[in-house]
């Protein structure tokens, strides 16, 4: 009889080809799957001919993904996804997206059912964590952990505690999957669970879609997790079935399993609300944000830039402006949720109130370019980073929340609740 | 190892988008990113440091994006080592892989000033503040992790490993 353990250990003991590990171990493990981008992969591509790699290690098994900095903002960026290119045809990497295919890496890998339940994944990217919604353990490294995991299909772990948060209850009007893991944030702080797994369980998870749920695990490194999983359920399945290219094992936390902590939550204690400058974890409610005058609102990113998050913020711009002198750049992250607000008839309400409709790109989340800020400019933004300079000039500033936030902010001029427009 | 340098100080959470901010990523060149390090919170450290310098700050050192680029442009611009209260598990995970000291120590972090002349010994954990006299020892490394330290970082290690026929290799 093996000890009991949580699906975090569970799937580290699967790929490590033991029966039972614990926390604090340190093992090395099978990879399903290992991921960059046009900023990372380079240097991995690097590592990969350093350690005279031939091939990859299986070319259904690499996803590099063109969307950092792509469609390529200035000429070095171009030298940066034509080596990921070049590097993908030579290794005949299936999942390679060429731009115009290729969207935000975290939204893109789900939708196209490149990653599942049960997977053990590293991405060369921190918002790896995303794919925790669907069951899988998957991790953010650097380049070399992502270059040595192209060549060999293996990588080191050392077993994390896992801390459960467990949220029950209905969350009051106007919140969403955004304010629960900003709630938590604040709560834990940005280190509160470094080095350690998180578990998202109760009512109120099991209540959310698949969109919601990966915004949560999405910032789960925004509190210093190494993962951010839930276990699946019948919206999962419903949402995996046919849309997994693999067949998918599911892994469920023993009832008498050992966290670090179980943190509950009651969802009606969660209100909307807003990570201040320069932490995502200086949440303060909307309420208590009003005064804040903005200069530009973003709507996208891997966290919310999915099809829900677009309709969302649609059914709050749907007749209505942009207020004078604030811009509102809507970033859909990938080609299909872009299809679908056009088919939806959402671009239409977005170009309507005065928005910039972007194609799928990261842009601005990270200061890349698409909505760069000047100095003493602040943005309302649905992305996972508020730190100094995040989005531009120094002294500029991010309010990190949620896509109704965003969007009634953008008409109001100052950070607002979309009641606040009526 | 052995290295001595002045101390740059700073707060808890400096996250790898001050390290390096994200505009400056559309290179990977090491010597290109060592003229931007640490730039949006401390406009002259690229200017000041000489090689062999050290950081010392508190908890949560290097938190954010998984850029590696954050330890190479420190490397790159002379930082020997970075003593802090704690890292972020991504910015561990690669200052081991690329081979820039890092070390765990909390009253080392509370003692040493900016501009204190210090010296470490990565592999026996001591860590002397020259100008105080004071000395500390750093947590040590699990044998795992010093293993990939001592073998010159993962990329040797695997190389190493690849050479054996054993790309998989052990963990105990």
């Amino acid at each position: 009889m093996t000890r009991p353990m949580t699906m975090a250990e569970k799937i580290l003991a699967a790929h490590a080809g033991l029966d039972e590990v614990r926390p604090g171990q340190l093992v090395e493990c099978d990879l399903d799957m290992v991921l960059a981008n046009d900023i990372t992969a380079p240097i991995a591509i690097r590592v990969f001919h350093e350690l005279g790699a031939a091939d990859v290690f299986d070319r259904d098994r690499v996803c590099l993904v063109p969307d950092h900095y792509a469609p390529n903002k200035d000429i070095k960026s171009a030298e940066q996804t034509k080596t990921m290119r070049e590097f993908a045809h030579a290794c005949h990497v299936t999942h390679y997206w060429e731009q115009g295919c290729a969207g935000i890496e975290h939204a893109l890998l789900p939708e196209r059912g490149v990653v599942g339940p049960g997977d053990l994944i590293i991405g060369a990217d921190s918002h790896t964590c995303t794919y925790g919604a669907l069951g899988a353990f998957s991790t953010g490294v650097g380049s070399t952990d992502a270059g040595v995991g192209m060549a060999t299909g293996r990588a080191w772990f050392k077993v994390p505690a896992t801390i459960r948060f467990e949220v029950e209850g209905e969350l009051p009007a106007g919140a969403s999957a955004k304010d629960i893991i900003l709630h938590v944030i604040g709560m834990i702080g940005v280190d509160g669970a470094l080095y350690q797994a998180m578990e998202f369980a109760g009512s109120t998870i099991r209540g959310l879609s698949m969109e919601g749920r990966m915004t949560i695990s999405n910032m789960a490194i925004e509190a210093g997790g190494k993962a951010g999983l839930m276990e699946v359920d019948d919206v999962a399945r419903e949402w995996l079935d046919g849309r997994c290219e693999r067949p998918y094992v599911e892994y469920h936390s023993d009832p008498d399993a050992e966290y670090a902590q179980v943190i509950h939550i009651d969802a009606a204690d969660i209100q909307p609300c807003v990570s201040w400058p320069h932490l995502p974890s200086n949440t303060h409610p909307v309420t208590e944000s009003r005064d804040v005058r903005i200069d530009q609102a973003v709507i996208g990113s891997c966290t919310n830039g999915r099809i829900e998050d677009m309709r969302i913020a649609a059914d709050i711009l749907r007749g209505r402006t942009i207020a004078d002198g604030v811009r509102c750049i809507v970033i859909p992250a990938t080609p299909a949720v872009q299809r679908q607000c056009m088919d939806e008839g959402l671009a239409d309400v977005f170009l309507d109130a005065g928005c910039v409709f972007s194609c799928p790109t990261c842009g601005p989340c990270l200061g890349g370019y698409m909505g760069i800020l000047a100095a003493g400019e602040r943005c309302v933004s649905t992305t996972n980073r508020n730190f100094v300079g995040r989005m531009g000039d120094v002294t500029s500033e991010v309010y990190l929340a949620s896509p109704a936030v965003a969007a009634a902010s953008a008409v109001a001029g100052h950070i607002a609740l979309p009641s606040d427009l009526d | 190892m052995h290295f001595e340098g002045n101390v740059f100080r700073y707060g808890r959470d400096v996250d790898t988008d001050v390290i390096i901010p994200a505009r400056y990523l559309n290179t990977s060149d090491p010597a290109e990113l060592a003229t931007h390090a640490m730039c949006d919170i401390d406009e002259t450290f690229a200017t000041r440091v000489r090689p062999g310098d050290i950081i010392v700050a508190e908890e949560n050192f290097g938190c954010g994006s998984s850029r590696e680029h954050a330890p190479v442009a420190l490397k790159a611009a002379g930082v020997s080592c970075v003593i802090a209260k704690s890292f972020a598990r991504i910015f561990y995970r690669n200052s081991i892989n690329t081979g820039l000291a890092i070390m765990e120590c909390p009253e080392a972090v509370d003692a040493i000033k900016a501009g204190d002349r210090v010296s470490v010994d990565t592999e026996s954990g001591a860590i002397t503040d020259e100008t105080t006299g004071a000395t500390f020892t750093a947590e040590p490394f699990p044998p795992f992790i010093a293993e990939i330290i001592e073998a010159g970082g993962l990329v040797a290690r695997t190389k190493a490993q690849m050479a054996k026929g054993n790309a998989k290799g052990d963990a105990r």
